[in-house]
């Protein structure tokens, strides 16, 4: 399938290269591959490319290129999934996927590669059965410690459980040494939703699109088997009902092949044995109809109305403005917040934002050159042109839209029960794109 | 051998390709496919390779394949894209001859692919636009009801939003029209001037449906007065006026005032030809020309000065005293001091012409001002889908089937036919069909798609013997309503490179007709239509210099298309 697969960083240096075909005829392919990607006109697509015999396709993680070549007309989708597979495999092996990591652990990835890829077929791709064939160690910038909290932010004080984990908590290599069973056995669960929406001008909700997920990163033993409890009134399409509320609901639902769905109809309850990594256990897609308001509305100034005791983290707000605009002067209601103008566009960051509270800012700006409003015409009062639609990124921790919660996270039949494992469930939504028309 | 999941589905594969004992035996071959497909320790890349392997295969008999299909019914409901696509592919390629099945299968894997275009991976998302795109060509109206999915968003790359706006124009429908053409007039505006133009030329190819709509929405646009917005709204209408001629008086009254902003050669090309055209509407025509004519001096491209050229003498012919003056300093210059020859040329010619008299002029240059019929011959009927089920899931729909032509003449060229043997699957690509379709399955691969020459003609005499003496290959029989019109049949015809050697007068009976064509291979395909006064059929013989059913299916189908849709368009 395959005839080449390297890993360039974002300024096109390689960082790994493996040929398996030995076809590249004497050519610097990954040179090639990157002379081309720069130069490649507005409106092609990068993600297959074609130079001489052989297809470039490739994608983007995290800042880093991984690419593959091949000459034969093979499916797009196989490719691209294997791409994303040996993403997660490295992000597995080595912590997290990123220039530092890679550079330091070599031998590892291409011992990996070596086992996953044989003369460019994919022998296998689970960590289960890799797990017996890799010798190298993962090496890490720094030993991880879970009481390192120095860097954890305030919501520490409402958490189920007394310790908190950082964000970087979960990336740490998920197969490190086997003599080293001094590692705290754990398992993170993440629900993350992306939410993408569109606002017209006169408010009405053009679109609204949830995409969620969820995902699990487990560091336990496999053999383990675990047990995942949603909420008891989730429903899958618009005809079922359950429970006596209106339900929580979505569209459609897909689950990872190796999830066991016997108690899924009566209970909802999801039963696995995880391998170890990270794996995605449930994918499900909400349009059109979200159970609760939306998080964001923009009248001349932004507010947010959910129950107050929530927040908001990293709220930015994104206005592209007239070409022209030398000056902005502003008056922003708390001095955390801060908003400046750059490449055409008003740029409003606000770190925090309390459930339920209204914030407003006032924005002059000088356009010299703007052309008045139309004289003539149904909308004299249309803003001028280049005003563009406002588009909101945002992250809402411990919030799902479409109210799906995890009930509980079960472990049961561990074959090595020496420590209790520690399990980290985390409910986020955070925005896809999130756009207001003016 | 790629690694399956185990040593028994290696020890499986290995016989059934392997073993000419197994082969022979109908039975026993048959056997080793179903336990193949039976097995379950397969990952997903196992899947995806039994499912490649499987394309070669050719059931015997109906119940066999739909057998088959229903053991592999769950595959098409995995959670990795790869398998769900090649489940896909497979199905319509083994279900051939059952366009329902095929329906079907498209029904069943839309919802992966919608979840494909909204996936977080924007590669993915890539690759399943442009498969929706193709599925689109068949089914115009399958994902009408999902439009929303397919609305930009400012984060996305430019490619993704260039395709997001092709298929917004591909799957419009009476109940979507508002609001798609509503969210593209939003984008018409965009920062980025590209996707501004993108979506404009997607609002002209909806308009040739919904001409009202669209032609108030780009005059609005250009009361904007936004160069990059006013140039390929221009050109827009040009392209409108031609195929719609229904629209011709609005865009008439919303000319007036966009000379002043428009700068580039594509645009002003299209401005003065609208000018030149449909002058006698536009009040001052004459003088946004004379304009144009001042300035000519300093024009620089040479396409814009021929335009200019030929829409002059056309204004001249309907509004003589205004534009004689200039016309006459138009050509003095063309003729005198203009240093392109093509453009000398032309001005040269004009003033000739003009010279012979007027009658004469008027008879070359009063051409038709539109031609409705070109813009239902340009969208093609819906093409079946057997005309592209072998390239799905491929990277034929990522390229585009443009680009895919050109890269593979390169590769042809460069390889021959060697590269084959590098591949471990196509090493065995012999073994896995059974020995009575080896034959019909080494052919397809040449003949798959039919190739005719363009301009080859045939002399009548030269039709005449070779008709007689070749016996008929094919008959078939179409149904047809009303009177034939020779003019659009030939034309149509013409489009798919089939020659008319002989047609009868529209309204005589029987009404007959004489084709031929040539494959690329010299293979001669000679045609007889006959349509009986009472008869609401056409009959079509078909005879070909060389027996091969290949070829004459495919020919056949090209033949059927083509009289399916004069069909449609005259019932």
């Amino acid at each position: 399938m395959i005839s080449q697969f390297f890993i360039l960083s974002s300024k096109g240096d390689p960082l790994i290269y493996k040929d398996f075909r030995g076809d590249s005829g004497g050519r610097d392919v990954a040179e090639l591959f990157y002379r081309k990607l720069t130069g490649l006109p507005g409106d092609e697509s990068p993600v297959v490319m074609h130079h001489d015999d052989r297809h470039f396709i490739h994608i983007r993680h995290s800042s880093l290129y991984l690419v593959a070549t091949t000459s034969e007309n093979i499916s797009p989708f196989s490719l691209l999934e294997l791409l994303s597979r040996l993403a997660t495999l490295l992000g597995d092996y080595c912590g997290s996927l990123s220039e530092g990591t890679i550079s330091r652990n070599v031998a590892l990835v291409y011992e990996i590669l070596d086992e996953v890829l044989d003369y460019g077929y994919v022998q296998t791709t689970s960590t289960e059965m890799l797990r017996n064939f890799i010798q190298t160690e993962a090496v890490v910038s720094k030993p991880f410690s879970l009481f390192d909290l120095s860097s954890v932010g305030l919501f520490g004080a409402e958490t189920q459980q007394s310790k908190v984990a950082p964000s970087s908590a979960a990336s740490r290599p998920v197969l490190s040494s086997r003599s080293d069973q001094s590692q705290k056995n754990e398992v993170f669960l993440d629900v993350v939703e992306r939410l993408s929406v569109l606002i017209a001008s006169n408010g009405s909700l053009l679109k609204v699109d949830v995409q969620g997920e969820i995902r699990l990163k487990s560091f336990l033993p496999s053999g383990s088997e675990m047990r995942i409890g949603l909420t008891e009134e989730f429903c899958v399409g618009k005809s079922e009902l359950r429970g006596y509320g209106p339900g929580i609901r979505v569209d459609e639902v897909s689950f990872h092949s190796s999830v066991n769905l016997d108690e899924f109809e009566s209970h909802r309850i999801l039963r696995l044995q995880p391998p170890q990594g990270e794996l995605t256990v449930m994918r499900y897609q909400l349009s059109d109809d979200l159970p609760s308001p939306l998080p964001f509305r923009l009248f001349p100034s932004v507010q947010w109305d959910r129950g107050s005791g929530r927040q908001a983290l990293n709220v930015r707000l994104h206005l592209p403005l007239p070409r022209g605009v030398v000056s902005l002067s502003q008056e922003l209601s708390s001095p955390e917040q801060k908003a400046e103008l750059g490449e055409g566009a008003l740029r409003w960051d606000l770190p925090r934002v309390q459930g339920g509270s209204q914030l407003s800012g006032l924005f002059q700006m000088d356009v010299p050159g703007l052309p008045g409003p139309p004289s003539h015409g149904p909308s004299t009062s249309a803003p001028p042109l280049g005003l563009g639609p406002a588009s909101l990124s945002f992250e809402l921790p411990r919030h799902t839209c479409s109210g799906l919660q995890v009930r509980f996270l079960r472990l049961s039949f561990r074959p090595c029960s020496n420590a209790n494992p520690h399990k980290w469930v985390r409910h986020l939504s955070h925005s896809d794109a999130y756009v207001i028309r003016i | 051998m790629p690694y399956l999941g185990s040593e028994d589905v290696v020890k499986e594969l290995k016989k059934a390709l392997c073993n000419p004992h197994i082969q022979a035996d109908r039975l026993r071959y048959r056997n080793v496919i179903q336990r193949v497909i039976r097995m379950s320790k397969l990952d997903q890349w196992g899947q995806a390779e039994v499912l490649n392997f499987l394309l070669r295969y050719q059931p015997r008999s109906e119940e066999e394949l739909f057998d088959i299909l229903n053991l592999l019914d769950s595959f098409l409901k995995s959670s990795s894209p790869g398998v769900v696509m090649g489940a896909t592919k497979l199905f319509l390629i083994l279900a051939k001859k059952f366009p329902h099945v095929q329906t079907d299968v498209l029904v069943r894997v839309k919802g992966p692919l919608l979840a494909a275009c909204s996936s977080e991976s924007r590669e993915l998302c890539f690759a399943a636009l442009c498969h929706v795109r193709q599925i689109l060509h068949s089914l115009p109206g399958h994902f009408s009801s999902h439009y929303k999915k397919f609305f930009c968003s400012y984060s996305e790359p430019h490619y993704i939003k260039l395709q997001k706006v092709e298929v917004l124009c591909e799957l419009v429908n009476d109940e979507n029209v508002q609001q798609v053409l509503e969210e593209l007039r939003g984008y018409c505006t965009d920062v980025s001037a590209d996707f501004a133009q993108a979506a404009i030329f997607a609002i002209g190819g909806i308009a040739r449906t919904y001409t009202d709509q669209c032609v108030q929405i780009l005059t609005e646009l250009l009361g904007l007065r936004q160069e990059h917005i006013t140039t390929v709204v221009v050109q827009t209408f040009r392209d409108l006026v031609w195929l719609c001629p229904q629209c011709t008086e609005a865009v008439c009254q919303a000319l007036p005032g966009c000379e002043e902003n428009i700068q580039d050669s594509e645009g002003k090309q299209a401005l003065i030809w609208l000018l030149g055209v449909h002058g006698e509407r536009i009040p001052n025509a004459p003088y946004i020309l004379e304009d144009f004519v001042e300035n000519v001096k300093s024009e620089t491209f040479p396409a814009v000065k021929m335009e200019l050229l030929t829409a002059l003498v056309r204004l001249f012919l309907s509004r003589p005293a205004e534009c004689q003056d200039m016309l006459g300093r138009l050509l003095y210059y063309c003729i005198e001091e203009e240093k392109n020859m093509a453009v000398r040329d032309r001005g040269l010619f004009y003033y000739r012409l003009l010279l012979v008299g007027i009658d004469e002029v008027k008879r070359i240059l009063c051409s038709p001002k539109s031609d409705p019929s070109l813009g239902l011959l340009e969208d093609q009927a819906e093409r079946p889908v057997n005309s592209w089920a072998s390239d799905f899931n491929t990277l034929v729909p990522v390229y585009g089937k443009a680009r895919w032509a050109t890269i593979s003449k390169c590769v042809g060229a460069e390889h021959g036919g060697s590269e084959r043997s590098h591949t471990a699957s196509f090493a065995v690509s012999g073994h896995l069909i059974s020995e009575e379709n080896k034959g019909r399955v080494q052919e397809a691969p040449d003949s798959e798609t039919l190739m005719l020459v363009p301009n080859c003609q045939l002399t009548a005499e030269y039709f005449e013997k070779t008709w007689l003496s070749l016996e008929v290959a094919h008959q078939q029989v179409l149904p047809w309503q009303g009177e034939v019109h020779p003019d659009t049949l030939q034309m149509a015809l013409q489009v798919v490179n089939i020659q008319t050697i002989a047609m009868s007068r529209a309204g005589s009976q029987p009404w007959k007709a004489y084709l031929s064509a040539q494959d690329d291979t010299g293979c001669l395909f000679l045609t007889e239509l006959l349509l009986e006064s009472e008869n609401s059929e056409m009959q079509i013989s078909v005879k070909q210099s060389e027996a091969r059913t290949e070829t004459l299916n495919s020919f056949m189908s090209v033949l059927e298309t083509v009289i399916g849709t004069i069909g449609d368009i005259k019932s």
